[in-house]
């Protein structure tokens, strides 16, 4: 049962060719034996999920059955889940128990989705590796000397190894994209806005989303069509209307105009990653589509800015953790300032504090015109040129990130050639733009995904191409060895 | 960018991030290498572009000002380090007087 998709198992299901109580044990078994290969999970929770189960079988029995119910998935550990612990992949959490469900949890739970555990992280999703947790590196299915990506490495891990048929994941400069594309599945980051983020621990607000990661881009329309909408809980959700995400899968790409940034492909592109990209660009140009070079001039500033903005708000937003409400608290403080100093220092991993030092650095008095300010112009210079090009394509693709998985610890020590990985996602997340990565081959025997941008809330046409290429092709049905 | 070690002392206290000597030399050697890294976006002049703050440009939504959510105090503190009768418990602040 474990490979089939969640389209798929919610036809089994509701032609009862096994119960809910049947598959979430099977998957729950899948993990005693592979998590402690992986470490993606952070927590499982078998006897929650087995009620949980339970009460979808009645659903379904009963005739009040939705496209979830019954369908296990992992939730990342960022999401708070109401009465159990939600880490955040940090000590700083490490005795935090949730009291609430996020927007994201409470949708799927009400769909009848079943929690089978709490996938590991980059700590507070600030990485690109998953090996900055608290919790210990998260490895890569397809090699496991290999990172997984991250932020979200946990959940890319889990379902590239089928120890959840799906997942939720966030992605504040690629942290779904990235890793679903180093893991070989699917994975979408919709429009700013689009998924709720109430309940979803705050890394850089004005750039974090949620989203879907899949084996395939039709369980990322089933997903997206539960997870997003409008929530007042969010001051920033999007009042737009939720449209049928699978609506649209089936329609032809005959006519589509594609665009590949020249910036994307030039020079520096390893050359197994472009010929991967291009090849998958000529299946869609086989469908259809028409591609055509366009100009991001200002790509190249997407990591400067990104990272001042993201340190910035992340250095703010982390300030809550002081020892006092929630969380770790050091033990003896000699008086309150003492408490929030190493309560602090202790909770925090060595990255969180770099990014937080790194960005009250740029907010503090005579620093903020030139770094914080100057980003955020920056950040409308790289919206502007993407709606500009978006009025003459209908998608931009590229590569997701500019190599396959990179070994275990290679750049844990190397922030900048860390941050450097993000070169193809931050950008998207600064325009606010929706994107998916499918996988599009392999180099070097590791999996290589194809990203594609889209126009705002467009997120039914980017399904729709990611579907139909996965009809042509069979590079989303690949699986890592040793997870039979 | 120049940044020297006084500069790390005073932003981690400006964090409230107690750390050590040793890591005093560390943040500064990774700090100064990401500002070097940021440093690339003087080769844009910005002189007339206004900052973008939110993708979408969306402003800030209103609600009706009425009470919405419910007291959940004891829910909440009890993941709290330490409460008495209803409030968070920290060190002393002010000192008592003799």
């Amino acid at each position: 049962m474990h490979k089939k998709t969640i389209k798929e198992l919610a036809n089994a299901l509701q032609n009862k060719e096994f119960s809910s109580e049947e598959l979430v044990s099977s998957y729950l078994d899948r993990c005693d034996s592979y998590n402690s290969k992986l470490n993606c999970y952070i927590s499982l929770m078998p006897e929650k999920a087995i009620e949980q189960a339970k009460s979808a079988d009645k659903r379904i029995r009963d005739g009040n059955a939705g496209p979830l119910t019954g369908i296990p998935l992992a939730h990342k550990d960022i999401f708070c889940t109401n009465g159990t612990k939600t880490t955040c992949g940090s000590k700083m959490l490490d005795n935090f128990i949730a009291p609430y469900d996020a927007t994201v949890v409470s949708r799927l739970n009400e769909a009848g989705m079943v929690t089978l555990g709490k996938t590991n992280m980059d700590e507070f999703a600030m990485g690109s590796s998953s090996e900055t947790s608290f919790y210990g590196a998260v490895k890569n299915p397809w090699d496991v000397e290999r990172v997984p990506g991250g932020s979200s490495g946990g959940s890319a891990s889990a379902v590239a190894a089928k120890l959840a048929p799906v997942a939720t994941g966030t992605d504040t400069g690629g942290s779904i994209r990235q890793p679903a594309s180093l893991c070989g599945i699917t994975g979408l980051k919709p429009t700013y806005g689009r998924v709720s983020r109430y309940g979803m621990i705050a890394y850089a607000s004005s750039l974090d989303q949620g989203g879907p990661i899949t084996q395939t881009a039709e369980d990322a329309a089933i997903m997206l069509n539960t997870m997003a909408g409008f929530d007042e809980r969010d001051s920033t959700s999007a009042e737009e209307a939720v449209e049928d995400y699978t609506k649209n899968l089936n329609e032809s790409l005959d006519g589509l105009t594609i665009g590949l940034p020249k910036q994307y492909f030039d020079g520096q592109l390893d050359a197994s990653i472009e010929s991967v990209i291009q090849a998958g660009v000529k299946e869609l140009e086989n469908l259809g589509a028409n591609a055509k070079e366009i100009e991001l001039p200002n790509s190249e500033l997407s990591i400067p800015a990104y990272y001042v903005i993201a340190s910035a708000e992340c250095s703010s937003n982390l300030a809550r953790f002081d020892g006092v409400r929630f969380g770790h608290r050091c033990d003896d403080p000699e008086d309150l300032t003492d408490l929030y100093l190493r309560s602090r220092a202790e909770g925090f991993g060595k990255e969180v504090k770099r990014r937080i030092i790194t960005g009250t650095y740029v907010l503090s008095a005579g620093y903020y015109d030139a770094y914080y300010l100057k980003a955020q112009k920056i950040r409308r210079l790289i919206r502007d040129e993407f709606r500009e090009e978006m009025e003459t394509v209908d998608v931009i693709i590229g590569p997701t990130a500019p190599r396959p998985a990179f070994k275990l610890y290679e750049l844990l020590d190397d922030p900048i050639s860390m941050y450097l990985s993000d070169i193809f996602t931050v950008s998207v997340n600064l325009a606010g733009l929706p994107a998916i990565s499918v996988p599009a081959g392999f180099a070097n025997e590791l999996p290589v995904g194809m990203q594609i941008i889209g126009n705002y809330f467009a997120e039914s046409r980017l399904l729709n191409i990611a579907h139909q290429f996965q009809q042509a092709t069979d590079w989303h049905q690949q699986s890592p060895k040793g997870f039979e | 960018m120049s940044l020297d070690k006084s500069d790390i002392d005073k932003i981690a206290w400006l964090a409230r991030i107690s750390i050590s000597e040793e890591d005093t030399t560390n943040y500064l050697h990774d700090v100064s290498n990401i500002l070097d890294l940021v440093e690339k976006m003087n080769t844009v002049d910005t002189n007339n572009i206004e900052p973008l703050a939110h993708p979408l440009e969306i402003t800030a939504r209103f609600r009706e000002d009425k009470v919405t959510e419910s007291d959940q105090r004891e829910h909440f503190q009890k993941i709290a380090p330490a409460v008495d009768k209803g409030h968070y418990l920290v060190p002393k602040v002010i000192e008592s007087s003799r």
